[in-house]
């Protein structure tokens, strides 16, 4: 019999895809479907004296608006909890929503939107990190006491340690500092983000959904519709590009809003304005790396201070600091580490998961030491991470233990592919042992 | 003045849910006609898990992969998943596969025994049909188990679960948290051409190669690499949400303000590579691995700026403007 798996088989539906008879959920039309347009706070934080959405409401070819007040469950959702499907009150981001429309038509729901009577208070709002952090600075969450968040009562740093710290600067012969600044970034998937709802026969919510993660969305959806789960069909599976973003829900809680009130089909979908501008983000980081090494290229010692710009919510950010802490010594054998992470809120777009996820930012500061490593002491950069590659049993930073490593067998095939001929003594060397 | 620099580095990514937990679930269903349907939660993004899924499923069963159909968006009906997430989707799920399959086929060879007046035990399923061990004139193909099941009692979903041990959290005092998952790694090599007057950075060349414990279909390993670099460039060198920090004012709302990379932006040598040392997590050794080859290239253009310009670069996205700065600097 064949064996399949190891062949390079081609994409099971890839011709579908390429020829245009996959269907994507932008693709789903009802009769009689209607449209959402979301009234998105115009400032970047702000207190909402008066809302008047009835000329909104009045204009030919609207169904209705949507608001706070029509959510039947819980007016909040995420990974950690916190973001609101609309913010009536305090808009912490330009372009949060506040409120929705549905009419017949985008243009209409646009036209009808624009009618909206909105009284906010603008407030001064903070973008940066280390801003956010002074004393003084603006809250991006009403009530709290500061914009970090909190593990626990007064807890806001996440720690790692492994061995003695100290000790391991002590053995070190050099010292290697540095300070990483990574951008924000867009997912920018082909498909923008975009929900249909409908109530089925059965009086079922039908969602179709591009999520990444249908299980995990579900949970969510419950409890701001305030429907069991077998009473949503929640239709997914095909995905026009996610690369993390549609781990975070975007479209289908409004959609699913306007479904459950108005009864009908309805499409919600963001444009590519709403997906660069407001959409969730790979949120800013800045990183203070300090490596010790001995004059033989052994590391010893790595502390690392991790900032990760949240934006105005959670997202998946303590997640972020945490996974990227774990692994940000990069796949090297450093017996002694100590990790402090805090997530910080701005006045900005959510950070939540992207491509790489957290770990990647970790990777690109770490790897930068290693090149700055391998020029102060001379030596030839792949040696340096040969000698300090992972072996079998090898202990990360939080204790786990490694299996099946193969980070000299990665940069062997790299080296083999670019041409270049490693000295005998590294292509002698594999991940079983050191 | 045009300068060329090379650089390199090696990466990590981690692949399943960090703590453990992570469940998946899958179920296989005999059709009446002898031909099977794969039935799981696994969002296909593009990265191919639907096709994965199918190779493992047609391995486990031991019957042509042309024979089985995949059905991912079962809504209601289908068996859940954590998600496509975390590069997760290799590592977890073939194992639910697999544990539907076996199921799938003692139901099957139970089923077989009683026509065939056996012990269960005393059935093989192998070549797509099932047989009487030491006596294997007494067959029945798939097609005849499919219509002979369908014309009797009898239901066949196959159905498996899954996950790699209990979640446990970080330990508050020391983080620690020994259930990662698997680990997959990326080595990067790279020859680039930097224009001291614009800033304006041209990959010449760039080489990645991923370990990732068993190639599952090795033509789409090699095609993740290179959608993975896209991600990569673009974060190394122009994707920028917040182009004039601190202020928020004049954010990106349009493509043309967003500089993700296009196929012009891609080296012209550009070659990818999978090597394997078999993960005992996974089945057959499997795991995920391709979020890492959006990570190996950026630490490999600044070492290869340095090498060029003899400045270390700092900060990501590496764009002209960033360039000239630090040559400025530099004096």
């Amino acid at each position: 019999m064949t064996e399949y798996v190891g062949q390079s088989m081609p994409r099971y539906n890839g011709i579908g895809q390429v020829t245009g008879t996959a269907r994507y959920v932008d693709d789903i039309q009802f009769p009689g479907m209607l449209y959402v347009k979301v009234l998105r706070s115009p400032v970047h934080k702000g207190t909402i004296r008066n809302l008047d959405l009835s000329a909104v409401a009045k204009t030919t070819g609207v169904a209705g608006v949507l608001t706070a007040d029509d959510i039947p469950g819980q007016n909040a959702y995420g990974f950690y909890g916190d973001s609101q499907v609309f913010n009536p009150k305090q808009p912490r981001f330009k372009g949060e929503p506040i409120a929705a429309v549905v009419a017949v038509d985008e243009d209409t729901a646009m036209e009808a939107l624009a009618k909206a009577k909105l009284d906010i208070e603008e407030q001064t709002p903070v973008f940066d990190m280390f801003e956010a952090l002074k004393p003084n600075a603006p809250l991006v969450r009403p009530g709290t006491a500061n914009n970090l968040f909190e593990y626990a009562p007064g807890k806001t740093t996440f720690v790692i340690k492994l061995g003695d710290i100290e000790k391991g600067f002590q053995e070190a012969d050099h010292v290697i500092e540095g300070t990483y600044k990574e951008g924000m970034q867009d997912h920018c998937p082909m498909e923008p983000h975009v929900s249909v709802a409908r109530i089925d026969d059965a009086d079922r919510l039908e969602i179709y959904t591009h999520s990444q993660c249908l299980n995990v969305h579900l949970g969510f959806l419950c409890p701001v519709f305030n429907l069991p789960q077998s009473k949503i069909n929640y239709i997914g599976g095909r995905c026009g590009g996610g690369f993390g973003g549609k781990n975070d829900i975007h479209c289908d809680h409004i959609a699913g809003l306007a479904a459950l009130k108005f009864r009908k089909p309805v499409k919600f979908r963001f444009t590519r304005k709403e997906d660069l501008a407001y959409s969730t983000k790979r949120g800013p980081w800045v990183f203070e790396y300090k490596t010790g090494f001995k004059s033989d290229g052994r590391i010893v010692a790595s502390h690392i201070r991790e900032f990760h710009d949240s934006g105005a919510y959670t997202g998946l950010s303590p997640y972020c600091i945490e996974k990227c802490g774990m692994f940000a010594s990069g796949p090297y054998a450093v017996p002694n580490i100590l990790v402090e992470a805090q997530v910080i809120y701005t006045n900005k777009p959510v950070s939540s998961s992207m491509r790489g996820f957290a770990v990647l930012n970790g990777q690109v500061a770490m790897e930068t030491q290693m090149s700055r490593i391998a020029e102060q002491l001379g030596l030839d950069p792949w040696e340096l991470r040969f000698i300090n590659a992972w072996r079998d049993g090898d202990m990360g930073a939080s204790r786990y233990v490694v299996q099946g490593a193969g980070a000299i067998e990665a940069m062997r095939k790299c080296a083999e592919l670019a041409g270049i001929q490693l000295p005998a003594k590294l292509m002698e060397m594999n991940s079983r042992r050191r | 003045m045009k300068k060329k620099g090379v650089g390199m580095s090696c990466v990590l990514h981690p692949t399943g849910n960090k703590g453990a937990g992570d469940p998946s679930q899958a179920a296989i269903q005999l059709k009446p006609d002898g031909t099977f349907t794969l039935v799981t939660g696994a969002v296909d993004l593009g990265q191919g898990s639907s096709t994965i899924l199918r190779q493992f499923a047609a391995d486990e069963l031991g019957v042509p992969i042309e024979n089985i159909t995949v059905n991912n968006s079962a809504g209601n009906a289908a068996p859940v998943t954590m998600g496509s997430f975390a590069s997760r989707v290799t590592l977890i799920d073939p194992h639910a596969v697999k544990l539907a399959a076996e199921d799938l086929k003692a139901q099957i060879c139970k089923w077989a025994a009683a026509q065939f007046g056996v012990n269960p035990d005393d059935v093989t399923f192998a070549d797509n049909k099932v047989a009487v061990k030491n006596d294997p004139a007494k067959s029945l193909t798939m097609a005849e188990v499919g219509a002979g099941v369908f014309n009797s009692p009898a239901l066949m979903i196959g159905t498996g679960a899954w996950y790699p041990a209990p979640f446990t959290a970080h330990d508050p005092e020391t983080g620690a948290m020994p259930s990662v998952g698997a680990v997959s790694f990326g080595a990067c090599y790279l020859e680039l051409e930097v224009d001291t007057e614009t800033g304006v950075v041209d990959i010449l060349k760039l080489v990645q190669a991923w370990e990732v414990g068993k190639a599952v279909n090795p033509l789409m390993c090699k095609m993740q690499i290179g959608g993975g670099l896209s991600i990569g460039l673009g974060y190394a060198l122009s994707e920028e949400c917040w182009p004039h920090a601190p202020s928020m004012d004049f954010v990106p709302e349009v493509l043309g303000d967003y500089f993700i990379p296009t196929f012009a932006d891609y080296p012209l040598e550009n070659e990818r590579a999978v090597a394997e040392v078999p993960h005992p997590m996974g089945v057959k050794g499997a795991k995920g691995f391709s979020e890492g080859s959006s990570t190996a290239p950026i630490p490999a253009i600044i070492a290869a700026l340095h090498d060029a310009l003899g400045v270390w670069i700092t900060e990501i996205p590496v764009t002209p403007e960033v360039i000239l700065r630090a040559l400025g600097a530099r004096g």
